[in-house]
């Protein structure tokens, strides 16, 4: 799930639906997201460094996965396609 | 009869905004990229249709957009087609600014209070398109450095000569951030840039952008340790007229300045203005002594003197100013006028445009005599710029 700004960029629906080979880990995901949508390269993470920009969050099965490594496997739910891994932005209300 | 294009950037949009040669009646497109900051965008003057933006967010970082039919529809160049390199990673790298460290290591800069402080990329500021070929723009960004792409901004590298003058730990942020947010191209001389960063002054370069020269001297800033440094003074925008590119006026912190030597020597011209801080310069196209600010009251209250909103003309290249107050607000008028945010056109009676934090775009379609409000009510201005179309 992106956020509307992200989506806009992409060119996308709020859902986006990647296949992952191998561990579905935070950044497998967001690599074959980026994959998909080269425009995302940057928006979400640092270009260089692939850090998770400061003010997005990542949440699955509501759990904050924000300051988890990025080798972090996903829950099965994700795996499955059952529950959206979510990029969210912080501070997005008043 | 020709038209003209106005490309407005704001806090949360971009706005196109067109008429003919009269300039009374114009159409008004956007918001494109609703919600994003839009610090620039700039045409090219090869292809007019070419247009090169800077899509910025804290949240979401930088982003470049191109478009090639005026404005009507956008693209990321680069990012918009799923395609692999040659080392199997996915290509898309127009919005990727990395300093060139290997040729240039990243030092740290001066930070607000002193300290030093890590070189870190944050936005692109300013997009110059070069004057003779399309597919090459220039970037400025902050922190403050030069980049330049030659494929329509698929991809970018910086001219690392310029971080790498040696003076770059001197350097330090303004109010705004440490931003290169000025960037003129010499018509005369293809090798030759001049390019002005807040905080640190003018700089040049007489070889393409290999090497620099720190162009400040002239420069007195009292509110810096030593007012006549070489580095550190708060240079808010320069001009030049194309006809004259060794004659450059600049709007200082305070101060306005004149060089005629391409920037080695300075000298104050803010003659009998009531206050000399603000943001804006800009040169009549077809006058190169005329020459236009909008005086603020002063670098602790940015908004004009007493509510009047007031645009001052010099026909002498400085020294000796008019106020042009005929269609602005001359009562409660607690706007500023940002530092990109004044450009002219080049029909024949030339026209001058500004945007203030307001929202307001004012036009005068007869260099500065009187002026209108294009727009009254859209987001804080933050750059404008002005395409003569045929």
């Amino acid at each position: 799930m992106l956020p509307q700004h992200l989506r806009t960029l992409a060119g996308s629906g709020p859902e986006v639906q990647v296949d992952v080979e191998g561990a579905v880990t935070i950044r497998s995901v967001l690599d074959a997201v980026e994959a998909r949508y080269p425009v995302l390269r940057g928006t979400i993470r640092d270009h260089g460094t692939l850090q998770r920009r400061p003010f997005l969050r990542y949440f699955a099965c509501e759990e904050d996965l924000s300051l988890q490594p990025g080798d972090t496997a996903l829950p099965e739910a994700v795996v499955s396609g059952k529950e959206p891994f979510l990029v969210i932005g912080a501070i997005a209300g008043g | 009869m020709s038209r003209v294009r106005v490309l407005v950037g704001t806090r949360k949009g971009a706005f196109i905004l067109e008429a003919d040669g009269k300039r009374q009646n114009w159409s008004i497109t956007g918001p494109h990229f609703a919600g994003w900051e839009m610090y620039h965008l700039k045409g090219s003057l090869v292809d007019p249709n070419r247009i090169y933006a800077s899509q910025t967010s804290g949240w979401f970082g930088q982003v470049i957009q191109r478009s090639n039919d005026g404005g009507k529809t956008w693209e990321v160049p680069g990012g918009s087609m799923p395609t692999v390199g040659p080392d199997g990673m996915p290509q898309g790298m127009s919005n990727q600014f990395a300093y060139d460290a290997a040729s240039a290591p990243l030092t740290t800069h001066q930070w607000y209070d002193g300290t030093q402080h890590p070189w870190e990329f944050k936005r692109v500021w300013h997009m110059e398109p070069s004057l003779t070929d399309a597919d090459t723009v220039y970037a400025g960004v902050e922190d403050a450095a030069l980049f330049k792409s030659t494929d329509g901004g698929v991809s970018w590298h910086e001219l690392s000569g310029l971080r790498g003058h040696g003076s770059g730990p001197q350097w330090q942020p303004g109010a705004g951030g440490m931003g290169l947010h000025t960037i003129v191209l010499d018509p005369k001389n293809p090798d030759r840039i001049f390019i002005a960063i807040s905080a640190a002054g003018c700089f040049r370069t007489d070889d393409g952008g290999k090497t620099w020269k720190p162009i400040n001297q002239g420069l007195r800033s009292q509110y810096i340790p030593d007012p006549n440094a070489e580095i550190g003074h708060c240079v808010h925008h320069i001009a030049a007229h194309p006809s004259r590119p060794d004659v450059l006026f600049m709007q200082k912190h305070w101060d306005i300045m004149r060089s005629d030597n391409a920037g080695d020597l300075w000298h104050e011209v803010s003659g009998n203005l009531p206050t000399d801080f603000g943001f804006v310069i800009d040169v009549h196209a077809h006058e190169p002594e005329t020459i236009y600010v909008v005086p603020i009251k002063s670098d602790s209250e940015h908004f004009p003197i007493d509510g009047k909103l007031q645009v001052y003309r010099s026909r002498t290249g400085g020294n000796e100013w008019e106020a042009l107050t005929k269609g602005l607000p001359q009562k409660d008028c607690y706007v500023n006028v940002l530092r990109d945010a004044m450009a002219v056109d080049r029909l024949d009676n030339c026209g001058v445009y500004f945007g203030t934090t307001g929202g307001q775009v004012y036009c005068s379609p007869d260099a500065g005599d009187s002026w209108q409000a294009i727009v009254h009510d859209l987001p804080a201005v933050l750059s404008v710029e002005v395409q003569t179309l045929p």
